[in-house]
């Protein structure tokens, strides 16, 4: 592990968000596929897809991930170990009973499923118990939901914008929060690890 | 004594906010999903300059010019005619043929906000000949939105996109024939119209109003949480006749509905439900 994570414990984290647009399939296939099928924590994921079709994302990732993933739907309790995709043309937000609720209001940032949505929802309910990841991606979705989840004092990664297909997402989190760090995808990887359950 | 913080400041302000709400104008968004809700009414505060929303309050209890323009941030208001042209296709191919058995119809589309599905809903069943023996209810609980319904008026701008998804919904003529444009929007023919009631209703508090046979009500459900999608779900059951039929959003469905026996699933893909006769 590199020196800089040393101080950086998930220890306390209870959840996961992520969010992305250009290049989030590369960063996505580097970060899932890893992760055992009994991995304790839900990671829910908002990328940017386009409104008026379905997703391939999440069948693309199931195909090459253990743990369970799967559209957001309306209602739905929030399990471990499951990775809740935003469906195009819908929000997701988390509410306080940690269930998901899918909204159609406006775009965000011109996106919906819009990141900031679902961060600030999110860093609502988890508080400091939220890890938020920024990949890869070409706008500035994403920063002010990620200042949420820091003043709610949860954690911000961002992927290195030099290891990015995109770089426009890290950089604008980067540069709107101070306390997110940048960090190589596999950085990431060993950090998510840590989380895993102890083989018996 | 110290402060009980198993609540934000935040959230007990919404609590109350809506709470006045209710107290003050019969408007009951106490049910209603929260994170959405407080997203958009801590969006009202910043746009309309209140600190917080114990601030927008005392405003929305001592001004009734307030109630207007907080309903348009409580209702969400999204819609385009023929949008998901998957659904109306669907009602058109399938639910269309049932429909023609029955000597009249009564079609309710709840929560109709601007009124982009009533008039969607008008030009299939004109197109289909089933217009003149049928009536429709369109109902909304903001009042500025069925204005904009009852009046029939959009942005030429979004013609585009209701072309697209008239054809695409199996229009059988051209979207053109229902509107004249002028002045940059476009003005829907108000003989399409003729058969509607516009109606105040509310899903949260009033009652069923009539035996239907067709209730659409889309992307309104999941704004509400799930005791409030069981009451709007149980009017319907009650309202519908057997074998009648609801259509929901995209993303909606009766899983987790305390009434989900009471329906089959018709059209899976569409959201088309069809009330189990034996009921």
């Amino acid at each position: 592990m590199s020196v800089m994570q040393h101080d950086l414990s998930l220890l306390d984290i209870e959840a996961i968000v992520i969010g992305a647009s250009a290049g989030a399939i590369a960063s996505l296939t580097q970060l899932l596929p890893p992760l055992g099928p009994d991995y304790p924590l839900p990671i829910l994921v908002t990328v940017h897809v386009p409104p008026d079709q379905p997703s391939s994302i999440p069948s693309l990732l199931q195909a090459k991930c253990r743990v369970t993933i799967k559209e957001a739907e309306d209602k739905e309790f929030i399990c471990p170990g499951t990775v809740y995709f935003a469906p195009p043309d819908y929000h997701v937000l988390v509410e306080k009973d940690r269930s998901l609720s899918l909204s159609n209001e406006e775009p965000v940032s011109y996106a919906r499923p819009s990141i900031d949505v679902l961060f600030e929802s999110a860093a609502d309910v988890y508080g400091k118990t939220l890890l938020a990841l920024i990949l890869s991606g070409a706008n500035h979705d994403g920063a002010r939901g990620s200042r949420s989840v820091l003043k709610a004092g949860g954690i911000v990664l961002v992927q290195l914008p030099e290891s990015a297909a995109a770089r426009v997402m890290p950089e604008a989190t980067l540069a709107a929060c101070p306390d997110a760090r940048a960090m190589s995808l596999s950085d990431i990887n060993q950090l998510l690890a840590s989380r895993e359950p102890r083989e018996s | 004594m110290t402060p009980d913080t198993t609540l934000s400041t935040e959230d007990i302000e919404l609590r109350l906010f809506l709470e006045a709400m209710y107290s003050r104008y019969h408007y009951d968004f106490r049910e209603y999903s929260k994170a959405s809700l407080k997203r958009r009414l801590l969006l009202a505060c910043e746009r309309m300059g209140f600190p917080s929303l114990s601030a927008l309050q005392g405003q929305l209890l001592h001004d009734d010019t307030m109630l207007p323009q907080l309903l348009s941030y409580l209702t969400v208001q999204v819609s385009d005619m023929f949008r998901d042209p998957g659904y109306f296709r669907a009602i058109r191919e399938h639910v269309i043929p049932h429909l023609k058995t029955y000597p009249s119809l009564k079609v309710w589309v709840a929560g109709c906000s601007s009124g982009e599905e009533l008039y969607s809903l008008a030009i299939l069943f004109r197109e289909e000949g089933l217009e003149e023996k049928t009536m429709f209810y369109a109902t909304d609980i903001n009042g500025a939105a069925l204005a904009k319904a009852e009046a029939g008026v959009y942005d030429l701008q979004r013609i585009a996109l209701f072309t697209r998804n008239h054809r695409l919904s199996g229009g059988t003529g051209s979207l053109s024939e229902y509107y004249n444009a002028a002045y940059g929007a476009a003005c829907f023919d108000k003989t399409l119209r003729r058969r509607t009631v516009f109606s105040d209703h509310s899903l949260a508090s009033d009652s069923v109003f009539a035996e239907l046979h067709l209730v659409s009500c889309r992307n309104v459900l999941i704004y509400f949480d799930r005791p409030l999608q069981d009451r709007a779900v149980g009017l319907f059951k009650d309202a519908l006749v057997r074998n009648g039929f609801l259509g929901i959003g995209a993303r909606e469905s009766l899983r987790f509905n305390a009434h989900a026996k009471a329906f089959r699933e018709f059209l899976p893909v569409e959201r088309i439900y069809q009330k189990r006769s034996d009921l």
